[in-house]
């Protein structure tokens, strides 16, 4: 199964994105970074250390858990359910500019889940997108601010992101097979 | 090293006791739990978990603590919510049970909470029922969000179940709590002992788990943990004991008796209390009392069951 970012590349990567980050927005005092649980909060972390060398703000980290947000839950057959994890905001979001983070971007349907989540904790000022491969399949008109990678993909394919604090290293794997 | 695979779903389609569940299982709802009392600590207390599902709530037996607690995880989780009271209903006029919950099945609920005064109502209807049913008390027989809420409450104090010490005193034999109680904490790893007047203690405690002592003081030797259940004046058709002063000072919790448990012991009750009767208020009221924290761990360990019961079954 072919890798189509490595672990330098998926480094390099992050520090292209945080170097968007800043670029697009000169003043980060009031911005956060929230994850997706769960590879979207090692990224956002990945992110703020990034950030942080870069000369900036601390950019403080919340995770967030989209279960109890899905609109899957009522369809699926009886079976497992999506194991649900808490979520962890410690910061106030109402007034933020917030940065949003996932690994992957397909349908929409998590980032869509999120946002009604995120909404449920007050009022940002704004939220922007950040994921690390776009890999298309678009259900719902949602676009990413930040895209490490764009991966044209068939719906019969599956994209694998591991990262090293969860699955041991560093890779994205395409897959024959979703 | 790893462990078993955890368990992501409940494996029955009902929740009828703690003896339908395993440790695995257990462990499922007390983690989904975690999350949910996030949810509870938000400024807006809601998720869309079960939005478009219709739930009744069927209390056909006196209940404010356990039905509050339900409607309030209800509501959270977004769904319909309906209560029914037996005093409002057509069981006054004669109606079966069966045909009550045939009647309100016929508006598609998807979920019944049921409290029964009869032992085994909830598997009655859940044999005849398309609904799930959850159990919210029958008869003597289980309580199984109490004993998930018991657990849970122990689990954030002592953050573990396996190996504690528990104590468990008071009205043994007409308690539902004391059952489901035992069932989940010896699943899990804890040793149970009783204590009641001898009248009190139903036959074949010791075959149920439980290590039975003949005081109070015995059984509050060493405990991690202690669980006072409230004397059920309204099931006792004998008398089983001469009187409610003679019980407390037999039987009552009182600060002196609780010295006797481990420094950092925590005290329970299932609620409603009698003060001065199983329980003193200097205690019921004091720092080691985690009664009301009970109550609060009640609305999310009901939001985790019915979350994971609430799945589809298209």
């Amino acid at each position: 199964m072919p890798v189509v970012m490595d672990g330098s590349r998926i480094e390099r990567t992050l520090r292209r994105i945080a170097h968007e980050i800043l670029e697009r927005n000169r003043d980060l005092s009031d911005m956060a970074l929230v994850g997706i649980r769960t590879r979207g909060v090692v990224i956002a972390e990945r992110l703020a250390a990034v950030l942080k060398e870069a000369g900036s703000v601390t950019m403080p980290v919340g995770s967030l858990d989209i279960t109890l947000y899905r609109d899957d839950y009522m369809r699926t057959p009886v079976g497992p359910q999506p194991v649900v994890r808490s979520t962890d905001i410690r910061f106030s979001v109402e007034g933020r500019r917030l940065l949003l983070v996932d690994d992957v971007l397909y349908t929409g349907r998590t980032i869509r889940a999120a946002l009604d989540a995120i909404i449920d904790y007050g009022r940002p000022r704004s939220i922007q997108l950040i994921v690390l491969v776009d890999r298309g399949h678009r259900e719902l008109p949602i676009k990413a601010d930040y895209v490490g990678k764009n991966l044209p993909t068939s719906q019969e394919q599956s994209v694998q992101v591991r990262l090293t604090e969860i699955d041991g290293l560093d890779e994205v794997q395409l897959e024959e097979g979703a | 090293m790893s462990g078993p695979t955890p368990v992501t779903a409940l494996s029955g389609r009902h929740l009828l006791g703690i003896s339908d569940l395993t440790p695995r299982e257990i462990t499922l709802v007390l983690d989904t739990a975690d999350a949910m009392r996030e949810v509870g600590e938000r400024q807006i207390k809601k998720v869309p978990a079960l939005r478009g599902r219709t739930i009744v709530n069927l209390f056909f037996e006196p209940s404010t603590r356990t039905r509050t607690s339900f409607e309030i995880a209800e509501k959270r989780l977004s769904a319909d919510t309906l209560n029914l009271a037996v005093s409002t209903s057509s069981v006054v006029k004669g109606e079966t049970l069966l045909d009550t919950v045939s009647n309100i099945e016929a508006m598609q609920p998807d979920m019944l909470v049921v409290r029964h005064a009869s032992s085994g109502a909830c598997e009655q209807l859940a044999r005849h029922c398309r609904s799930r049913i959850v159990n919210a008390g029958d008869g003597l027989h289980e309580h199984p969000t109490q004993a998930l809420l018991d657990a849970y409450t122990i689990r954030q104090h002592k953050g573990r179940l396996d190996g504690l010490q528990v104590a468990i005193v008071g009205d043994l034999l007409h308690s539902r709590v004391l059952r489901s109680n035992l069932l989940l904490l010896r699943k899990m790893g804890a040793t149970v002992r009783v204590a009641a007047p001898r009248p009190l203690v139903p036959v074949g405690i010791e075959a149920m788990g439980a290590i039975p002592c003949r005081t109070i003081e015995e059984a509050l030797e060493g405990a991690d943990v202690v669980m006072m259940l409230r004397i059920q004046l309204e099931r006792m058709q004998n008398n089983f004991f001469p009187s409610l002063r003679e019980y407390f000072t037999l039987f009552g919790l009182t600060s002196e008796r609780l010295a006797l448990a481990k420094p950092d012991a925590i005290v329970m009750h299932p609620g409603p209390m009698n003060r001065g009767v199983e329980i003193a208020s200097d205690v019921a009221d004091g720092p080691r009392a985690v009664i009301l924290e009970q109550v609060a761990n009640g609305v999310a360990v009901r939001m985790a069951v019915l979350y994971l019961l609430g799945g589809s079954d298209e």
